[in-house]
């Protein structure tokens, strides 16, 4: 299980890395919200895993943490709301400079 | 409970949802509202002042569920002094952006009022995650704030400023997970407790954790090489919001002042990542001077002032067991002020020259460019500290405080930077003249905005021995962080 989740974050965060250095901006915005998901997903492990408990104390013998719950709502709502703000701001800077180079630069025979 | 330490989050909060429930643009209504309450916030902030002063460390527990489970708001000597800032500079930003930059997008009110809530509540938080949350809410705000206005060159800059700081952010949470899973705790006081008492892998994740938390400070306060997206953004920022982003900069010193002095000024992680931010602060003081002297534009050069400003004091944290803290304070509170009111003086010298703007280049002469000509005088001495104006007072107690060769050497070489540039952007601006310009006049409110951030200069050198004793008192403060473990934790730290 820790395993698994291991590797779920870190394929979400190298990729969204490798994204967010491309030079486009569709990239660039696919790249942050890989990113966030695996920060996510890190932070509702950082309680601990465990299988089929409650996050009740007193409603089970060993319940789960239920702070990253709450901690992981406010980061998805935030990175959520992030994510809609960036996706405008893109088409605005597609629409005010022409193209979609993160720099603004014209294009440069598609090699970026 | 006292119940005023949550106003200076209250007062912006309201204000924001009133302005945005104000949809029939009367400009006049919402610029009083906008005024009002940072008139409110001054106020405020003025007592909160008088009340932190005695000593004590007044927490505040939301919702009434006590530390360390609930989130608490904490107002100690530093976080008054940061919130008058603020305040001081929060109020000339505003009144000149109501001389009519505020309607060149919609909403620029609501959102001023929301950097100003997010600044206060990073400023009062005793919570990381509390903390984070902030940030986003001044971020989120200031992403507005950056793209107010139009043109080309805002909306690439913004973009940049926006993917950095989003970057940023997933790092801060990625930290604060693994404080939360080494230490199970986010209150700034209780982490402090428990992170003396680590050992093994825990201490290991939580050294990574908080050298990540550097990172995302240092991007927020613009330290090498985390400093490239603030040049660009702020001088294509409209002037008012430059001006307020001279404190969004501190926000970052801030943050790192706050969790350095209460969990590593002492104890098993003493020290942790002060060597790296020694010499990046030096690096980026040294960068800095290339910049100011580089700079194609009078904007772009007040730019790398702050960036200067940053290198100067974040040298001056990372020095020693925050000694110097004190005199860095103090400048501190100069330099916040002094490059807010530059920002605010390179639009008005923009205006007047009409079509060249701010380029530093041969232009038309400012019509009745004399009154403008001696603030920037006055201005530019106050910042290169030069006598008889507060960078000097500043700059001289630091380095009094800091008896560093290289620090001495780039502190100077760096007034010297500041100095050249400046006089030659001087004399470009106001002597190299081709024939009368057909610029814009500056407003009456426009002047009386300028002249509050600079008169504070010359007020700052008069009263330089109680305002150096009292930021001294606010870095004593903070070098006992027993007051505040005590403060928050109760009977248990």
């Amino acid at each position: 299980m820790e395993l698994l989740v291991a590797i779920i974050i870190g394929v979400l965060v190298a990729s969204g890395v490798y994204l967010c250095l491309r030079a486009r901006t569709f990239p660039v915005v696919m790249g942050l919200t890989l990113l966030s998901y695996g920060v996510n997903v890190f932070l509702f492990a950082m309680g601990g895993l465990k299988m089929n408990q409650v996050a009740v104390v007193g409603m089970s013998p060993d319940p789960t943490d239920p702070l990253p719950q709450a901690l992981v709502l406010t980061a998805i709502v935030i990175g959520f709301a992030m994510t809609a703000f960036l996706v405008v701001l893109a088409l605005r800077s597609q629409g005010e400079l022409h193209n979609d180079h993160v720099d603004g630069k014209p294009d440069d025979g598609g090699r970026s | 409970m006292n119940h005023w330490i949550i106003a200076p989050v209250l007062i912006p909060a309201l204000a924001g949802m009133l302005l945005l429930l104000e949809v029939r643009e009367r400009h006049r209504l919402r610029r009083i509202t906008g005024l009002l309450s940072c008139a409110a916030m001054l106020a405020t902030a003025l007592f909160l002042g008088d009340q932190a002063w005695g000593g004590e460390i007044t927490v505040y527990a939301l919702g009434n569920w006590q530390a360390p489970f609930g989130i608490v708001l904490v107002l100690d000597k530093f976080s008054a002094l940061m919130l008058l800032l603020t305040a001081v500079l929060a109020f000339p930003a505003l009144l000149y952006a109501c001389c009519g930059d505020d309607r060149r997008g919609a909403n620029f009110h609501a959102l001023f009022q929301f950097q100003l809530m997010g600044v206060n509540g990073a400023f009062l938080t005793g919570d990381l995650f509390n903390l984070f949350v902030f940030f986003e809410v001044l971020l989120i705000a200031s992403y507005g704030l950056a793209l107010h206005g139009r043109g080309p060159e805002r909306v690439k800059a913004g973009l940049h400023y926006v993917v950095l700081n989003l970057v940023g952010s997933a790092l801060f949470l990625i930290a604060l997970g693994l404080i939360y899973g080494t230490t199970g705790t986010l209150n700034m006081a209780d982490f402090a407790v428990k992170a003396q008492a680590l050992t093994g892998t825990d201490a290991t994740l939580l050294r990574i954790a908080v050298l990540m938390l550097w990172v995302v400070f240092g991007l927020k306060a613009a330290l090498f090489p985390l400093y490239f997206w603030l040049p660009a953004a702020y001088a294509g920022a409209t002037a008012a919001v430059a001006a307020l982003f001279a404190i969004m900069t501190k926000v970052g010193f801030y943050a790192m002042v706050r969790v350095y002095a209460l969990a590593f000024a002492d104890g098993p992680f003493a020290g942790l990542g002060q060597s790296a931010l020694w010499w990046l602060a030096l690096v980026t003081l040294a960068l800095a001077c290339i910049g100011v002297l580089g700079a194609k534009r009078l904007g772009t050069l007040v730019s790398y002032l702050v960036v200067m400003s940053v290198g100067t004091l974040v040298a001056a944290l990372a020095f020693g067991q925050l000694e110097a803290l004190g005199p860095a304070l103090y400048y501190l509170l100069h330099s916040t002020l002094i490059c807010g009111g530059l920002f605010l003086l390179t639009d008005l010298i923009a205006r007047g020259r009409g079509e060249v703007a701010d380029d530093l280049q041969i232009g038309p002469a400012i019509l009745n460019g004399g009154r403008l000509s001696v603030l920037f005088f006055a201005a530019a001495i106050a910042v290169v500290g030069l006598p008889p104006l507060s960078g000097f007072v500043g700059k001289v107690a630091l380095l009094r405080s800091v008896p560093d060769p290289a620090y001495w050497v780039l502190l100077l070489v760096a007034g010297l930077c500041g100095l050249i540039a400046l006089s030659r952007a001087g004399s470009t601006l106001f002597w190299r003249t081709t024939g009368e310009g057909s610029g814009l006049r500056p407003a009456r409110r426009h002047l009386v905005a300028v002249l509050w951030l600079l008169v504070l200069s010359p007020l700052m050198t008069v009263y330089a021995e109680p305002l150096l004793q009292l930021t001294t008192a606010v870095a004593d403060q903070l070098r006992d962080p027993d007051l505040y473990l005590f403060a928050v934790l109760g009977g248990d730290a």
